[in-house]
């Protein structure tokens, strides 16, 4: 088989059996690039991922874009993007026409005026899991709460709210950086200024203490 | 005109959709939704259910659906076709242009600062979801059983990391029996 015609039919399976999106769908990727056909190395594809993952847009169409652009260039992409994607369009058209026909019958409607309520609390909690794992504190809370207010209450297009948060963290991707490469730059000069403030603070600390003690 | 708008939306998120599904899923909501008016807070509600318990990334399902319902089957696939677009481009720079890790370490952190904004983003679209259409028996008699299966469902899904097809199930079968 031709490797575009393999690369469609690895993200096809893939496409038409992973519930649960993007992040359930890589380790299947890895098995089968990685391992099975040893199309890429391990530690290329991992370190490619890490890439691929920083970029908006839909993950599993990312990485199908990567692996078919490295296994078989331009035609080996749109094969594995279109595998990708192909499952999901057949069955959601399949599953619209018939949800058309029976959405009105009262059986139906029961199930899903249960359902609604379930799917606003599905869309709440990863929205709080992703606050925890950003590690937000209560000086940072204010980004999401104003993110909140922003689009909530002052109706503002989400889109320029993100860019304004790309913005954002653009610069203060960029101060980081400055600062760590000032640390490593000149190695001498901050080893001769360490030592300054640390007598500082010995100091200032045994100033306190006599003053404890007085 | 449909198909312009169609196609516009979709690149417009595959362009801004940092943070996966649930992101992308807000920026619909909103386009669609409150934007745009091509269907109720009650449709796009079932839509998410389906696409949610559908094989397949979540925000594909989403615009295919979007695309057929506003539409017709033309209209699905270039809401499909315009959501990928973006990637088609980016990927093929990223892969010409060689990304050094050194830029890689500056969105890697870029996205860290993002992360806030986003999470504030999808509970946003989740506050403009709790209405009267999708919480009809709100405030009415003495039991709110659509409360109480968001609440039962929040809680297993935050703190017991449920599945989220089992939980769309069992909600329907609360939904069947309750109404």
């Amino acid at each position: 088989m031709k490797k575009p015609l393999q690369l469609f039919y690895t993200f096809f399976k893939i496409g038409a059996f992973t519930l649960g999106g993007g992040y359930a769908m890589l380790s299947m990727v890895e098995k089968a690039v990685v391992d099975q056909k040893k199309w890429i190395p391990n530690d290329e594809f991992w370190d490619m991922i890490a890439v691929v993952q920083s970029l908006p847009g839909v993950f599993a169409v990312n990485t199908a874009l990567y692996v078919g652009h490295r296994v078989a260039g331009a035609k080996g992409a749109f094969a594995a993007m279109l595998g990708a994607i192909i499952p999901s369009i057949t069955i959601i058209l399949l599953l619209a026409t018939v949800f058309r026909e029976y959405r009105d019958q009262p059986v139906v409607e029961r199930i899903f005026k249960g359902i609604r309520p379930c799917v606003v609390a599905l869309i709440l909690a990863p929205s709080l899991r992703m606050i925890k794992s950003a590690k937000v504190t209560w000086k940072t809370a204010i980004i999401p709460i104003a993110t909140v207010l922003l689009i909530w209450w002052c109706k503002i297009s989400p889109a320029y709210v993100i860019l304004a948060a790309i913005a954002g963290s653009l610069i203060y991707a960029l101060i980081i950086r400055h600062k760590t490469q000032d640390a490593g730059g000149n190695p001498p000069v901050p080893l001769s200024r360490g030592s300054r403030p640390t007598s500082c603070v010995s100091k200032s600390k045994s100033q306190k203490e006599k003053e404890a003690e007085s | 005109m449909i198909y312009l708008q169609l196609l516009w939306v979709f690149v417009k998120i595959g362009v801004l959709g940092f943070g996966g599904g649930y992101a992308m899923l807000s920026l619909i909501q909103h386009e669609v939704v409150d934007h745009y008016a091509w269907m109720s807070t009650t449709d796009f509600a079932d839509m998410v259910a389906i696409s949610q318990m559908t094989p397949g990334p979540i925000s594909i399902n989403l615009a295919t659906y979007v695309g057929y319902t506003t539409a017709g089957f033309g209209g699905s696939l270039l809401a499909s076709f315009a959501l990928c677009l973006p990637s088609i481009i980016m990927v093929y720079l990223i892969l010409r242009l060689f990304m050094s890790k050194r830029n890689n370490a500056l969105m890697d952190n870029t996205l860290k600062g993002l992360k806030p904004a986003i999470a504030g983003l999808i509970f946003a679209a989740g506050l403009s979801m709790m209405n009267l259409q999708n919480f009809p028996d709100f405030g009415r008699g003495q039991y709110n059983i659509s409360v109480i299966i968001c609440v039962l469902a929040f809680v297993a899904s935050y703190f017991f990391k449920a599945n989220p097809i089992l939980l769309i199930v069992l909600s329907g079968v609360v939904g069947f029996f309750a109404y």
